[in-house]
């Protein structure tokens, strides 16, 4: 707070209104964009149609959930694969960080970060086209696999799960390496220099001294990457191709298939859930608490 | 105080700023792709100083749109004729047409009768034919050959052919199983167990599928580039390919072509009706209609045309239906509520199958 003298006394109520004013414009959007719609799919999801015009409170949208095996196995298969995608992310995200901040000096550190940077110019979309240009069978890399005679003839390179994992990872990675670099960044060199000079080995290095340190960042980017992943639609969509399967697919043709609005709330539910519990699990176990790992990254 | 005040000033002014906007004077369509061809709006911008406002969806968007506004946001929407009655009963988002603004004269009576048959609710039509054509076979004849849609599951064609995973091929499939689907709307238990053995046979051809195709230029890439020989698809896409490399044919398939309608509709909230009932007659005129089926390769509703057409795509049509239309296609009929969750939940099951 400003602290304008003794001339104008600022009254405590005057304080409060003014917070409550700045304060004004982000609840605002907090309440009429997030806690209103959501008000209105959970009482979406909670009732059923019985005839044209006539619904009744019910639990049906979650009974058909765990009724029909097909919808929870496309959900456990959506955390295990965003959870594996997090952990692809990280291992491909912190030698990059780690080049950018600790071996790259200046202006190569900046040159690195902005081709980091480059590939997000361009839209999820585009991007993920690109993939189906390179990896379709009549597509580059098949091409060039028959050139090399790895291949006799094109193989299909599209629709499988590691075609989804690879682009999710593309995709998510600049979120995983802007806050490792973040954290990065603030640990000193003479603390490594230390571990080394008394005899600690690299990896010893890595799990005592730099993994602690950069333990927030690598919180804040997992959820982050996680969440992006768990909610992504194109990428598994259009890679992912006939056997992609993917959750949030299942919601938009809920939506926008099949007209059953009822059915798809009750999954979107079911999905914020999911999120919910996999994050407050991943905080749990890496012994961080939400309110640091947002304020270090 | 002051900024919430000006701001609601503001505010204030920009609404009544928006409503200000001659409604008379604009036309909002959602359609399909193609289907209004910008010299087409121009003209009709010229003759009647209305502008054509376009946005391009499918069926489902289309109602879904609809639906989440109450019918509000457009002046007229082209939904397939199947997509009328059970959509109006369920959320009431369209308005009766007003038959006396109409020009029923420049409809080909047998195409507005099949229209009135099936988008008629309570005694109140709801829909008036614009475009048409059927679903079908398209077969690169120089790797194979095909007669039914049963033969995409062929051993010898797996990996190698493509269709939708939408309730059109169930459809198909029933049909090829020598059943009809249609006659079983009205029997819910019937019509389940039919639908449970079409998404088994289905599932079984999973492997057969290279990729269920989403919209019209994935499939005819894939036709194109040879990656795909054997595909479930509109008349048109096969006829544009056939022109492309004559190997590629529209084949009719022995259990018949699915005929598909898309109609004019007045959704419920629209503000311009005068203006719509003006472009409805205005397509429909002969010479704007041929020019219409022309440029989008699919059949008009206006009688009159058939000299103005194209006659390439004529006698395409002629070798495909030697028996005329009306002999070789099973229309689809009105989708009654609530069949497509229960269609739904068995595409579901076909996507997650290995």
């Amino acid at each position: 707070m400003v602290d304008i003298g003794d001339a104008t006394p600022v009254r405590a109520w005057q304080r409060r209104l003014i917070l409550i004013l700045l304060l004004a414009p982000a609840l605002l959007w907090l309440f009429a964009l997030i806690v209103l719609p959501h008000v209105q799919l959970a009482l979406l999801s909670l009732r059923e149609r019985v005839a044209p015009h006539v619904y009744q409170p019910s639990l049906a949208q979650f009974h058909t959930f765990f009724a029909e095996p097909l919808y929870w196995q496309v959900f456990v298969r959506t955390a295990l694969l965003s959870i594996v995608a997090t952990a692809l992310t990280l291992l491909v995200a912190f030698p990059i960080a780690w080049v950018i901040t600790k071996v790259a000096r200046g202006r190569a550190s900046a040159l690195l970060f902005v081709v980091c940077l480059i590939p997000f110019w361009v839209s999820e979309t585009v991007r993920a086209l690109g993939w189906l240009i390179l990896l379709r069978e009549s597509g580059v890399l098949p091409a060039l696999l028959v050139k090399l005679g790895l291949t006799a003839v094109p193989v299909e390179l599209l629709y499988h799960d590691a075609t989804i994992l690879t682009g999710l990872v593309y995709t998510s990675l600049l979120f995983m390496v802007v806050p490792l670099v973040s954290s990065l960044e603030s640990l000193d060199n003479s603390l490594i220099e230390a571990a080394y000079d008394l005899g600690a080995s690299g990896f010893a290095t890595l799990k005592n001294i730099v993994i602690p340190h950069a333990a927030p960042g690598i919180t804040a980017g997992c959820i982050v990457v996680f969440m992006l992943t768990l909610g992504n639609y194109l990428t598994p969509n259009l890679l992912g191709g006939k056997n992609s399967q993917w959750f949030t697919e299942l919601i938009y043709t809920q939506f926008i298939v099949r007209f059953n609005w009822e059915q798809g709330a009750a999954f979107g539910f079911l999905l914020l859930g999911l999120s919910t519990a996999i994050v407050a699990v991943g905080l749990r176990l890496s012994g961080q608490r939400f309110v640091d790992v947002m304020r270090r990254s | 105080m002051r900024t919430l005040i000006a701001g609601v000033l503001a505010l204030f002014l920009v609404l009544s700023g928006c409503s200000r906007l001659d409604n008379s004077k604009r036309l909002r369509i959602i359609t399909w792709s193609d289907y209004v061809p910008a010299d087409v709006a121009a003209e009709f911008e010229k003759e009647t100083g209305i502008h054509v406002e376009l946005t391009l969806s499918n069926n489902e968007e289309m109602i879904s749109k609809l639906h989440a506004t109450g019918g509000a946001g457009y002046d007229l929407a082209q939904p397939s004729q199947d997509r009328i009655t059970g959509v109006q009963r369920e959320f009431g988002l369209y308005r009766p047409m007003d038959l006396s603004q109409v020009k029923l004269e420049q409809f080909r009576p047998e195409i507005l009768a099949i229209t009135r048959r099936i988008a008629t609710l309570d005694g109140k039509l709801y829909a008036l034919p614009y475009l048409w054509g059927s679903e079908g076979l398209v077969v690169n004849s120089k790797y194979t050959t095909v007669s039914d849609y049963g033969d995409l599951c062929r051993a010898d064609l797996k990996g190698k052919t493509s269709m939708r995973l939408r309730r059109p091929t169930l459809m198909a499939f029933a049909f090829a199983s020598g059943k009809d689907p249609f006659a079983l709307y009205d029997n819910p238990k019937a019509y389940e167990a039919l639908m449970e053995d079409v998404g088994k046979t289905l599932s079984a051809c999973k492997s057969n599928v290279r990729f269920f195709f989403d919209n019209r230029d994935q499939l005819l890439n894939g036709m194109r580039s040879g990656e795909v020989v054997a595909a479930m698809m509109w008349d048109t896409g096969g006829w544009t390919l056939n022109r492309e490399n004559p190997d590629i044919r529209y084949v009719v398939p022995k259990s018949g072509a699915l005929g598909w309608l898309d109609t004019f509709a007045l959704p419920y909230k629209g503000r311009n009706d005068a203006g719509a009932y003006r472009w409805i007659n205005f397509t429909m005129r002969p010479d704007i209609a041929a020019r219409i089926t022309r440029k989008v390769g699919n059949w008009t509703a206006a009688r009159g045309t058939e000299e103005l057409v194209d006659q390439t795509m004529r006698a395409q049509f002629n070798a495909s239906f030697p028996g005329g239309a009306f002999s070789g296609i099973n229309w689809y009929p009105a989708i009654p509520a609530g069949l497509e969750a229960q269609e739904g939940r068995i595409l579901d099951r076909v996507k997650a199958a290995n």
